[in-house]
């Protein structure tokens, strides 16, 4: 079960900065744990989060075992034109989750 | 109204009986002892990662589950207005049982006897997931758990438990919560221990848990034997709590250190 809470402005305005935030619900396993009988947990992690915007990168991370679970990633660009933005997860165990959100430029 | 001023009335009363306890006017919530980063992913919907158990819950809430192809929407309808200050009165008085049940219990009660369903596991994803979502439609809301004939000696059985020095290092809860709050041990802050803000998201857990789990973490941190999940003993002791902050802001699902 995967859920990702989004939170881009509805409108803005043509040049404006807008701030994006993302949180993704993960448990970031880093894989250097281990059980209380010795067993390594294998590692889980998200690896890479892309943002475009109609189509165009805008952003763009990439993940380390010592991220926190539950990745809140924040990050901003310029409102240029109406449209998508589409936000992409990719990690271990073939994780991979697609959302998007609408803005509005005036 | 009137049955805040009744419990408001029943503080006064027993807090004569016991000196260490808090006045009132001194009561803080844990949030008013967190870093300034750590308030303000509380105070962010878009930061605070509980809510993605609300959200979660909010699915889980309207999906038919059981024997009886029943929702929880079903019964219930929108949790908005049905479960507004449901959380901020728990633990509350079950009839059939007889005694006080937390809200995790409330949940696994309505799962087993009207959903037909086995209950969910303590502290699994799904259990967790829609006492966030029961939580979070009391946030801002006062606490008020009801104090009457049937639910004092549960109060009582809680506070001894709370006032009772246990564990290998034989302490008991007010010795730090009543009396050293505000001061440190090993780099923490000692808070008061007002259950204002359960499930919480614990950055050292790196996720959800119920009340229940923290306490049971107080528990082993003195080294004494954690109470089972679901036991009367934790109950009664949530209970005490939630009947000691009477009158606090609801702030679930909130975000601890």
């Amino acid at each position: 079960m995967a859920s990702a809470l989004i939170n881009v402005p509805a409108r803005a305005k043509r040049g404006e900065v807008i701030e994006i935030k993302t949180l993704i619900s993960h448990p970031m396993e880093t894989g250097f744990r281990r059980t209380q009988v010795g067993a390594l947990i294998p590692r889980n992690i998200i690896r890479g989060f892309v943002c475009t915007y109609n189509g165009t990168e805008v952003f763009r991370a990439e993940l380390h075992p010592a991220i926190a679970a539950n990745p809140f990633i924040v990050f901003s660009t310029v409102a240029t034109e109406s449209g998508t933005l589409v936000f992409h997860w990719t990690g271990d165990n073939g994780f991979s989750v697609t959302e998007s959100a609408a803005i509005t430029v005036e | 109204m009137q049955r805040f001023g009744a419990a408001v009335g029943a503080v006064a009363i027993a807090a004569s009986a016991f000196a260490g306890e808090i006045p009132r006017s001194d009561r803080r919530s844990g949030y008013d002892f967190m870093s300034r980063e750590t308030r303000a992913m509380q105070d962010d919907d878009a930061a605070n990662p509980g809510q993605l158990w609300v959200l979660e819950g909010g699915t889980l809430w309207n999906r038919k589950a059981g024997a009886a192809g029943r929702a929880c929407a079903d019964c219930h309808g929108d949790a908005r207005a049905s479960m507004k200050g449901v959380a901020a009165r728990h633990p509350a008085f079950d009839a059939a049982r007889g005694r006080p049940v937390s809200l995790e219990q409330r949940v696994n009660l309505c799962r087993t006897d009207r959903q037909q369903e086995p209950p969910l596991a303590w502290e699994s994803r799904e259990l967790l997931a829609l006492a966030a979502y029961v939580a979070r439609q009391s946030r801002g809301m006062p606490i008020e758990v009801a104090i009457d004939q049937r639910t004092q000696p549960f109060l009582d059985a809680g506070r001894a438990t709370f006032h009772r020095r246990q564990g290998q290092l034989n302490l008991a809860c007010s010795q730090c919560h009543d009396d050293h709050w505000g001061r440190r041990l090993a780099g923490n802050v000692i808070p008061q221990a007002h259950p204002t803000g359960y499930p919480i998201y614990r950055l050292e857990w790196q996720g959800l848990g119920s009340l229940q789990r923290r306490l049971r973490n107080c528990l082993v941190g003195i080294r004494a034997e954690p109470y089972e999940y679901g036991a009367p003993e934790l109950v009664d002791l949530e209970f005490y709590l939630m009947w000691r902050a009477a009158g606090m802001t609801f702030e679930a699902p909130a975000v601890r250190p």
